[in-house]
């Protein structure tokens, strides 16, 4: 695992010299991030920036229109994607710090009978962004920590995520990724079954935080913060000295 | 029921029943993970979408091939017998049962014959019917349903068998796997040496050839369908393949996808009763094309596709709500994501509302399909027609007002912030750092009530992204 770092043409001295934007990406960092983790937000904003790209949030975004979608509403799943793509029109790039979302918008906007040709190949989950066009293996960061990956369910099977994220986390410093038995299993939350059936929900995160246990890992990394919110949340109800924290966070540790 | 039944908490809280699925399912994943590993089967996701592609294409001319089977097995001296429904398959059995004086029937295991009731049905007219499959015959002790598709008492453990045994048939309590198989196996030689009709499923039904094929391990299928003068084979129609040529393709992924096994331990071709210079085999052979519904999944081009279904198990065994749940907490026979999606088929989406929704869509049941049903895009599309269907019925208005609302909120984004920040002002406040743990009586409501009733909750950021980036 783990590719050499990205050299520059300035000669090595890696992403921070350089003068001019390698491009601009519009970033959606999805209403769950909006409202309760904005940190996550930042952090990937400035991990872009950081690896050379000019940052644009367009302000009247919202949601994906995927807790409809999911639920069975398609007609109000549209609507929302329709806000999606005035809100992007346009957009070079659009950058998601979620696996769930950028899928929603890549592949299920087509099955509500959308034209997404407009955004086609340009809307990309974060890591994916970094690794396939901003072609970046290592941003530089450093965080002193052994840490597991989990790989969330729709970046994993949906969007094919399983090498990317891996790579930039072995190539932080003072890192330590150990990888988990159960590391492709899912966290439980899936949007509105995690309230529609707690119990299922509850057991199957509680079965993931035991292979997490497992590795003695002290930092649960996600590319999902909604996978995070499910398993901080049955982490912190058991008393568990465990951290989350987002691929963005960790990347934006100096 | 129109609600997940309150049983599934029981399953939750039994730590030994977990545990007991957790370890068989995951014996299963690992064993058709090394079965199907490069170094073991060369290009099985191409076999997959071979496969599918068959399965689609036997599925859209089924009519053609149906009448090809038939034609072929009739030309071996069998009968092809169309039954419409589980009356059907019964009036057909007993009806013969009573012209050859027939009482002792013995069955290997068939899921399409649990889907009718078969053996009830048989034991209401005083026909004894026994299961032979080891699994199916405790269960059938137990008087159980199938926990497994694949493994139907997979639930069970060797000292639940034991007390089993001892009671029902009188036997010296035996702990030792191996010594209850021997027990089992007295009993059941008798039955086969008895009895007067054989009754066993079909994993394929080849239409060119007329064959039937039964894969298994045990040999009681071998012996069901050799031993007693009458063989009935009862499939469901989506059973056929085209081709014999197409016969390696689908034995490859079913064993493997099933157990892990590259080959199950018997296959057997079943064509037609014995020829005259043969020595084993039934005087009379009959297959019965069992419709049950099944053409009425037909009409829909894209759900149709839940007939491809070859029921290896492979989706229960990696889904993890099936994990969780087991096999009895589901509406009907067919449990774990298949069953999910062909459950409301069959009986209509309002007859558990419920059981779409009871998956996360984490899509590993898709991952590991040997035909590639794409089981959550099914999910979704029923999902969506249980809603619709609430709404002819003028269920589900809260709901569905709460996604109305969420929709048009999310078209205004200003007010989306406004909602927002009264949202976060309302929430309670933890100390700095920590997560809710109790919501104030108001709040514990729906949703959250049913977040908060297994894990602590966020609170709302005090300033959200928008602000953080405009102060920025």
């Amino acid at each position: 695992m783990g590719g050499a770092p990205v050299r520059h043409p300035d000669g090595g001295r890696g992403i921070e010299s350089n003068f001019m934007p390698k491009g601009r990406v519009s970033i959606f960092v999805t209403c769950i991030v909006d409202q309760v983790f904005p940190k996550v937000g930042l952090a990937m904003a400035e991990v872009l920036e950081h690896a050379g790209y000019e940052v644009d949030f367009p302000r009247a975004q919202t949601c994906c229109g995927q807790p409809a979608f999911n639920s069975g509403y398609r007609d109000e799943a549209r609507q929302v994607a329709r806000h999606f793509l005035d809100v992007f029109q346009g957009a070079e790039y659009i950058v998601v710090p979620s696996g769930s979302c950028a899928a929603m918008i890549s592949h299920h906007f087509a099955d509500l009978g959308l034209s997404t040709q407009n955004i086609e190949g340009r809307t990309l989950e974060f890591s994916e962004f970094l690794t396939n066009v901003a072609k970046v293996d290592d941003v530089g960061a450093r965080y002193n920590a052994t840490v597991t990956y989990h790989d969330s369910c729709h970046a994993l099977r949906e969007l094919k995520i399983k090498d990317g994220p891996r790579r930039l986390l072995a190539n932080v410093k003072g890192l330590t990724l150990r990888e988990m038995d159960a590391a492709e299993e899912c966290c439980g939350f899936g949007g509105t079954f995690s309230v529609k059936f707690p119990e299922i929900s509850g057991a199957m995160a509680r079965t993931k935080i035991d292979s997490i246990l497992k590795t003695e890992a002290t930092t649960v990394v996600s590319i999902d913060s909604s996978c995070l919110m499910q398993l901080e949340g049955a982490i912190r109800r058991a008393g568990l000295p465990i951290r989350t924290m987002h691929l963005a966070e960790i990347l934006a540790s100096r | 029921m129109s609600t997940a039944p309150e049983k599934i908490k029981d399953t939750i809280a039994n730590a030994d029943l977990q545990k007991a699925i957790y370890t068989a399912t995951g014996r299963l994943m690992s064993h058709r993970a090394a079965s199907i590993a490069p170094d073991a089967l060369d290009g099985y996701q191409e076999l997959r979408t071979a496969a599918h592609e068959i399965k689609r294409h036997a599925i859209e001319n089924l009519d053609y091939y149906l009448e090809q089977f038939e034609r072929n097995v009739a030309s071996h001296g069998g009968k092809a017998v169309f039954c419409a429904d589980a009356n059907d398959v019964a009036d057909f059995v007993l009806d013969l049962a009573k012209k050859r004086g027939a009482h002792l029937i013995v069955k290997s295991k068939s899921m399409t014959t649990e889907e009718i009731d078969l053996n009830e049905r048989l034991e209401h007219h005083n026909l004894e019917s026994v299961e032979t499959d080891l699994g199916e015959y405790i269960l059938q002790l137990a008087h159980q349903r199938p926990y497994h598709i694949v493994a139907p008492a997979l639930h069970m453990t060797r000292y639940e068998v034991a007390d089993l045994f001892t009671e029902r048939l009188g036997t010296e309590r035996e702990v030792v796997i191996e010594k209850q198989t021997k027990i089992a196996r007295s009993v059941l030689r008798e039955k086969f040496l008895a009895a007067d009709i054989g009754i066993s499923g079909a994993n394929f039904l080849v239409a060119d050839s007329g064959a039937v094929v039964v894969v298994e391990n045990e040999g009681n299928a071998r012996l069901t369908t050799s031993a007693p003068k009458i063989h009935i084979a009862i499939a469901g129609i989506e059973k056929l393949i085209p081709r014999a040529q197409d016969l390696p393709l689908f034995l490859k992924l079913l064993g493997r996808s099933a157990t892990g096994q590259a080959m199950t331990v018997y296959t057997s071709f079943l064509a037609g009763p014995r020829r005259e210079d043969e020595i084993d085999g039934p005087d009379e052979f009959y297959v019965v094309l069992l419709d049950n519904g099944r053409t009425k999944l037909l009409a829909d081009p894209m759900k149709r596709e839940s007939l491809f279904c070859i029921r290896c198990g492979a989706c229960l065994n990696h889904c993890p709500v099936y994990r969780k749940i087991g096999g009895h907490n589901y509406p009907w026979i067919y449990s774990g994501p298949i069953g999910k999606i062909i459950t409301p088929q069959f009986h209509g989406v309002m007859h558990d509302p419920w059981l779409p929704f009871a998956s996360s869509l984490c899509g590993a049941c898709a991952e590991v399909c040997p035909v590639k049903i794409d089981i959550p895009k099914l999910l979704l599309q029923l999902r969506t027609e249980v809603v619709e269907a609430k709404s002819q019925e003028g269920q589900g208005g809260s709901e569905r007002r709460g996604f109305r609302m969420y929709a048009w909120l999310m078209r205004h984004p200003k007010l989306f912030r406004i909602f927002g920040k009264i949202g976060a002002k309302f929430s309670p406040h933890p100390r700095e750092g920590a997560w809710i743990r109790r919501l104030p009586r108001f709040m514990r409501v729906g949703p959250l009530r049913n977040w908060i009733a297994q894990r602590d909750l966020p609170p709302p950021a005090k300033k959200s992204f928008h602000d953080l980036w405009r102060k920025r």
